[in-house]
């Protein structure tokens, strides 16, 4: 088995549109969408919801009023400021770190589990989708991006799958080093931005750091030839493989509008360069990892 | 007063607006750049960098020669940082959140205090914008820490901007906090709607006021007209994509430098601000602080 992850490290690079267009492309595959905490896939993917689960993780302090006598410690003890003046828990600044509740000299501290999110199985066109919300303004998105990894690899074990597409989050914190651990390789797509190009450094060395061998795309390769060339040499330098260039087009867009993969509004051009970098993609993965 | 500009998707625009609306003021203001994984404000600001310091938080070290083993401190620490066997005793210092719990419960005094490095906070300025921006060292998880931060450089009379993350968990959460007002920086696409009502839900959880700017207004659809209507979120300015824009964006330019209708956008993004949110108020503000 193999599992491509496509991350940016700069957001609206075009991951989630690059993964709906590889999987139009692929079969014998499952699909895992991790970006949790803004997750977009599903909305090119229409997909037929099959199991729903809710996810908890970490826990939150609740002070019980009638027990409280005001002592005022947990005050001094909470690092996160998260406890006010009159002993309410402010729970987007709650931690859950439970020394409040550890220590509370009266036991006055509840400290229940959270519920963080929820995560779905689902059937699309293309195959299988692991997919997930995290909830408002909630914590552990790391811990849900493992879990829908986890599951999705385990669905393509049952079913004996060959291909794990996992659409990575942005950024190169948390949920991005979860992302990481256990893939085949990381496709980088970025854009020929002094941004998009110093992001790039950033996640692939991220990559670097956790010894996984980093393959990189230039998305919108026309708004800036010469950044584009620029970043091909530093992936030459680097010893990155370089995938190629994908040109500006509203293609993508439209192709959002209609909640389709790019693939399956342009029969021309755009689709025979997405699908010989699919074939480029899977033979380098295959070389790489033959085993899976 | 502290505005924030955030989006849900990334790629919309918001250090765009962050670093344009800061210098298109032409008087003091104090730009915080809170991506700290992946910090881009200083690449369109050129600012000059004059400290540097390395962040650290704090993290236990167990002095084996005064630890009993009694296991306290692994019990009380919800992020497994710390492992206590028969006779010897580990730490994880990359899980721990510094909550400080293993060295009050420790009854033995062996928790030590040490430190673990998780970037590095810069401090510069351009003219009358000081910026500051704190880099993630690349390996480490947590970005909240060092977000929190680079929050302590706001300004307390003055006018602070802050360019928030992409998403909608902890790090855009500990970004917002407290902001006055957040600039929701977003694109009329499936994909800029659905990250924006995520967003505006982290918004409103965290009862902030909130404005749009919708950026490349003239591509995808109107659904993000619609859902502004709906939610009562005024649309403060509307830019359409031009090919210049995103050339100069390239480049690392600033748009009010390199294309002069910019300049009178931003301003006019600003008072319509003011108008909207502040009745006038935050210039006087500004005033007085100058």
């Amino acid at each position: 088995m193999h599992e491509i992850v496509v991350l940016s490290g700069k957001g609206g690079t075009g991951k989630t549109s690059l993964v709906g267009a590889l999987a139009a492309l692929g079969e014998n595959q499952v699909l895992c969408d991790a970006d949790v905490d803004a997750a977009d896939l599903h909305l090119l993917l229409s997909p037929h919801l099959k199991a729903r689960h809710d996810f908890y993780a970490g826990r939150q302090a609740c002070i019980r009023r009638e027990q409280c006598v005001k002592c005022g410690e947990c005050l001094d003890w909470c690092r996160f400021g998260a406890i006010s003046d009159d002993f309410v828990v402010n729970p987007i600044l709650c931690e859950g770190c439970g020394v409040c509740q550890a220590l509370c000299p009266v036991s006055a501290v509840d400290f229940p589990e959270n519920l963080c999110g929820e995560w779905f199985i689902s059937e699309t066109r293309f195959g299988p989708l692991v997919h997930a919300r995290l909830g408002i303004a909630q914590e552990n998105s790391g811990k849900l991006v493992t879990l829908v990894r986890r599951e999705a690899r385990q669905l393509a074990e049952a079913n004996g799958l060959e291909w794990i597409l996992t659409d990575g989050p942005p950024g190169i914190g948390c949920p991005v080093i979860s992302s990481l651990g256990g893939a085949s390789a990381v496709l980088i797509i970025t854009e020929p931005t002094v941004s998009g190009r110093y992001d790039l450094e950033r996640v692939a060395s991220l990559a670097d750091h956790f010894r996984m061998p980093s393959f990189v795309l230039v998305n919108k390769a026309d708004l800036h030839w010469p950044m584009a060339k620029s970043i091909r040499k530093f992936c030459d330098v680097k010893g990155y493989l370089f995938m190629g260039y994908l040109p500006f087009t509203t293609t993508f867009t439209q192709a959002q509008v209609e909640g389709k993969t790019v693939v399956e509004i342009d029969a021309d051009l755009l689709k025979s360069q997405l699908t010989k970098l699919a074939v480029k993609l899977r033979t380098a993965v295959r070389r790489l990892d033959p085993e899976g | 007063m502290i505005i924030s500009v955030a989006s849900g998707k990334g790629g919309t625009g918001k250090t765009t607006i962050a670093t344009n609306l800061a210098v298109a003021l032409g008087e003091p203001v104090t730009l915080l750049d809170c991506d700290v994984e992946e910090p881009n404000a200083h690449l369109f600001l050129k600012p000059t960098l004059y400290r540097r310091m390395d962040f650290f938080v704090e993290v236990p070290e167990i002095d084996l020669a005064k630890c009993a083993f009694c296991g306290k401190c692994q019990e009380i620490c919800q992020f497994n940082a710390i492992g206590i066997l028969p006779d010897t005793a580990l730490t994880f210092p990359e899980l721990c959140h510094s909550c400080g719990g293993c060295f009050l419960i420790c009854p033995e005094g062996a928790v030590l205090s040490s430190q673990r490095l998780m970037g590095r906070v810069e401090i510069g300025a351009r003219g009358p914008v000081h910026f500051v921006h704190g880099r993630l060292r690349v390996g480490e998880a947590m970005a909240p820490p060092l977000i929190r931060r680079v929050r302590q450089e706001e300004t307390r009379d003055g006018l602070t901007i802050i360019d928030a993350p992409p998403g909608t968990s902890c790090p855009v959460v500990t970004a917002l906090y407290g902001s006055d007002l957040v600039i929701m920086v977003t694109e009329p696409t499936p994909f800029g709607l659905n990250d924006l009502e995520l967003a505006v839900g982290a918004g409103r959880a965290l009862n902030l006021p909130m404005g749009l700017v919708i950026n490349r207004c003239d591509m995808g659809d109107r659904r993000v007209h619609e859902f502004a209507a709906r939610e009562n979120l005024p649309i403060l300015l509307e830019i359409p994509f031009d090919k210049n824009v995103a050339e100069n964006y390239a480049w690392g330019k600033l748009l009010v430098e390199a294309l002069p209708e910019w300049r009178g956008m931003m301003q006019s993004l600003f008072a319509r601000i003011q108008q909207e949110f502040f009745a006038g108020g935050l210039g006087r503000n500004l005033e007085t602080a100058g």
